[in-house]
C-alpha cells in the first residue's frame, strides 16, 4: 500500500471518534428535547399523572440533563440501550436478532446495483446513441419516478400473485430477498447507471486514456483496465450519496414485505410507542450510515491514486 | 436575461421531454390550486351501493372501497401532497439560506459551528430522521412538513455555503467589495442572483425527492392521516385491492409517478441550463 493511502486511511479512521460522539449527542438531544415527554409516551395515552411521574423517576428522566446524558453515553458504550417495552427484551437483543436480515437486504441491493448499473452504464457509454442506451435512459427515468413501495406492490402482484415465482412476503431463504432488493435498489441502479455512463464518456476523453490507446492497446482493454477503474470514483460517490436513501428505503420496503429486519421492527416500535426500541434502532441506522460513508471515503484511495486527504 | 441565455432557455424548453414536463407540472399545480373546485364530486362523499366500480363515464377513475369518487380523491390529494412539498421546501430554504449565507460569507467560527451542526444532521438517513420526528411529535400534516423541511435543510445549507464561497471569490464581486459595498448589498445584489440558478436546480430535484418521502410516510401510516386523501395513504388503505380492483392502485400510483417524472424532466432541463456538471440532486 502506498504511503499516502495508509496515511489517508489512518486520518480518516481517526475522524470516527468525534463523529460518533457528535451522533450520540444529536440522538440524545433529539430524543430528550424534542417536544413530547418520553415518560408520557412510555406510559401511554390513558395514564394518570402519578403513573407518568413514577415512570419518569424509574427512567431517570427527573434527573438533570447532564446526568441523563452521562448515563446515556455510559450505557451505550456498554451496549445497553434499555428495554423494549412491547417485547420485554433488551433492545440490544432485539436489534441483534433483526440486524442480519437488513444487512442481507442492503448487501444484496449494493450487489445488484453494481452488477446491473455498471453493465448497463458501460453498454450505453459504448454506443451513446444506440438502442441500448435509449432503453437504459427510458428505464432509468421510470425507475427514478416510482416510489419503492409502489414498485414493491407491483412486483408482489406480478411475480408472486400471478406468476407464483416468489413468495409474496415474509423472511426465509434467498427467495424472500429478491423482491425487496429490487424495490429498494431500483432508484440506486438508475442513478449509478447514469453516473457510470457519464463518467466513462468523460474519462474516455482523458489524456491517459488517449495515451493508452496510442500505445496500441485494444479499445476493450483500455475501457476495462483504465477507464473503468477511475470511472468508479463517481459511482462510489453516488452510492455514498444514496446510502441514506437505501437505509431509509429498507424501513419502507421491509414494512411492505413484512420482512423481519430492523426497518420493519422500527415501524412496529413506532406504532406501539416502544420508545427505547425506536431510539436503539435509530442509533444502529445512523452508525450504519457512518460506516458506509467511511467505506466510500476509503475506497476513493483504492480507485483513484490521485486522492489526497484534505 | 442576456440574448444568449434567452436562446439557451428557448432551446432547452423546446426539447419534447422538457416541454411535456413543464406542461404536466403546470397542470398539477393548477389542479392542486383548484382543489375541491376542480374535483367532479365531493371527495369524501361515500356511496356504499356504488363501491369498487371500475372506471366509467360517470366515475372516470372508478370508485374506492367506500364508494368515493377516485378521480376527485386523487385531485384533492394532489392539493395536499403539493402543499406539503411547497411548505416543506419553504421550511428547508428558510432554514438553509440564512445558515448557508452566514457560513459561506462570514466564515470562521460561525462557519465551523453551522457546518458541524448540518454535518451531524446529515448523518441521519433522511427517512429515518423523518420517522423519528413524526413518532416523537405525532403523525399529521404539520409533522410531515417539519420532517421534510428539517431533512432537506442540511444538504441545502452545505450547497448554498459552497456556492457562496465560490461566488464571493469571483472578480466582479471583489470589485464591488473594493468599491465599498457592505455585506447586505453584496449578498443581495451580487451573491444571491449568482447562486439562484443552481439553488433552483437543487430545489427542483429536492421537490421530486420530497414526494417520495411524503408518500412513503403516508404509506407507513405516519404521514397525512386518512380520511384526508393523500397519494401515499390512499395506496396504503387500498393495497389489498391490487388484484380485484387494480384502478384503486393505478390512479394514485400514476399520479405520483407522472408528477415525479415531470418534475425530474424540468429539473434536468434546469440543470443543463445552470449546472451541467451536477449529476443529480438529493
Amino acid at each position: 500500500m502506498p504511503e499516502n493511502v495508509a496515511l489517508f486511511t489512518v486520518r480518516r479512521l481517526s475522524l470516527l471518534v468525534p463523529q460518533a460522539l457528535g451522533i450520540v449527542t444529536l440522538i440524545f438531544v433529539l430524543f430528550r428535547l424534542v417536544p413530547g415527554d418520553p415518560a408520557v409516551i412510555v406510559a401511554g395515552p390513558n395514564s394518570t399523572a402519578a403513573q407518568v411521574n413514577a415512570i419518569r423517576h424509574e427512567l431517570g428522566l427527573d434527573r438533570p440533563l447532564y446526568a441523563q446524558y452521562g448515563r446515556f453515553v455510559r450505557d451505550l458504550s456498554r451496549g445497553d440501550m434499555g428495554t423494549s417495552l412491547s417485547l420485554r427484551l433488551p433492545v440490544t437483543t432485539v436489534i441483534l436478532a433483526r440486524l442480519p436480515a437488513t444487512l442481507v437486504l442492503m448487501v444484496a441491493s449494493l450487489a445488484v446495483t453494481v452488477a446491473l448499473a455498471i453493465s448497463s452504464g458501460v453498454l450505453s457509454a459504448v454506443r451513446p446513441h444506440g438502442v441500448v442506451a435509449q432503453a437504459v435512459t427510458a428505464a432509468s427515468a421510470l425507475a427514478l419516478s416510482i416510489p419503492n413501495f409502489l414498485l414493491g406492490m407491483i412486483l408482489i402482484e406480478y411475480l408472486a400473485v400471478r406468476l407464483r415465482l416468489l413468495p409474496p412476503a415474509g423472511t426465509g431463504g434467498p427467495a424472500f430477498v429478491v423482491m425487496p432488493t429490487l424495490a429498494v435498489a431500483a432508484r440506486l441502479i438508475a442513478l449509478v447507471s447514469r453516473t457510470t455512463r457519464a463518467s466513462i464518456l468523460e474519462t474516455l476523453g482523458d489524456d491517459y486514456v488517449r495515451t493508452a490507446r496510442a500505445k496500441g492497446l485494444a479499445a476493450r482493454t483500455v475501457l476495462y483496465r483504465h477507464a473503468l477503474k477511475s470511472a468508479m470514483v463517481p459511482v462510489v460517490t453516488m452510492i455514498g450519496l444514496q446510502a441514506g436513501y437505501l437505509l431509509g428505503g429498507s424501513v419502507v420496503v421491509e414494512t411492505l414485505f413484512a420482512y423481519q429486519g430492523l426497518g420493519q421492527a422500527m415501524i412496529t416500535a413506532v406504532s406501539l410507542r416502544d420508545y427505547f426500541l425506536v431510539q436503539g434502532i435509530t442509533v444502529v441506522y445512523v452508525v450504519g450510515f457512518l460506516l458506509v460513508n467511511l467505506g466510500v471515503d476509503l475506497s476513493y484511495a483504492f480507485f483513484d491514486p490521485r486522492v489526497r486527504f484534505t | 436575461m442576456s440574448a444568449t441565455a434567452g436562446r439557451r432557455l428557448t432551446r432547452v424548453l423546446r426539447a419534447p421531454v422538457t416541454a411535456a414536463g413543464t406542461i404536466l407540472v403546470a397542470a398539477y399545480l393548477m389542479l392542486g390550486a383548484g382543489g375541491p373546485w376542480t374535483a367532479p364530486y365531493d371527495p369524501d362523499a361515500q356511496d356504499l351501493g356504488a363501491a369498487l366500480q371500475p372506471p366509467s363515464p360517470r366515475h372516470w377513475l372508478g370508485t374506492d372501497d367506500l364508494g368515493r369518487d377516485l378521480a376527485s380523491r386523487v385531485i384533492v390529494a394532489a392539493r395536499v401532497d403539493l402543499a406539503v412539498v411547497v411548505l416543506g421546501l419553504a421550511v428547508a430554504v428558510g432554514t438553509a439560506l440564512p445558515v448557508g449565507l452566514v457560513a459561506g460569507y462570514a466564515g470562521g467560527t460561525a462557519d465551523r459551528a453551522l457546518m458541524g451542526l448540518s454535518d451531524a444532521a446529515l448523518t441521519f438517513p433522511s427517512l429515518v430522521l423523518a420517522v423519528v420526528l413524526v413518532s416523537l411529535v405525532g403523525a399529521g400534516l404539520r409533522s410531515v412538513v417539519l420532517a421534510l423541511g428539517l431533512t432537506t435543510a442540511p444538504a441545502l445549507a452545505r450547497l448554498i455555503r459552497s456556492l457562496v464561497l465560490t461566488a464571493a471569490r469571483a472578480e466582479y464581486v471583489e470589485a464591488a467589495r473594493a468599491l465599498g459595498a457592505g455585506a447586505p448589498r453584496m449578498i443581495w445584489r451580487h451573491i444571491l442572483p449568482n447562486i439562484a440558478g443552481r439553488v433552483a436546480v437543487y430545489m427542483t430535484l429536492a421537490g421530486s425527492y420530497a414526494v417520495l418521502t411524503i408518500t412513503a410516510l403516508g404509506f407507513l401510516g405516519l404521514g397525512v392521516q386518512p380520511p384526508t386523501a393523500e397519494w401515499g395513504n390512499m395506496l396504503a388503505t387500498t393495497r389489498t385491492y391490487l388484484a380485484t380492483a387494480p384502478w384503486l392502485i393505478a390512479a394514485p400510483g400514476a399520479a405520483i409517478v407522472v408528477f415525479i417524472f415531470a418534475v425530474n424532466a424540468v429539473g434536468e432541463a434546469l440543470r443543463d441550463l445552470f449546472d451541467p456538471r451536477l449529476v443529480w440532486g438529493p
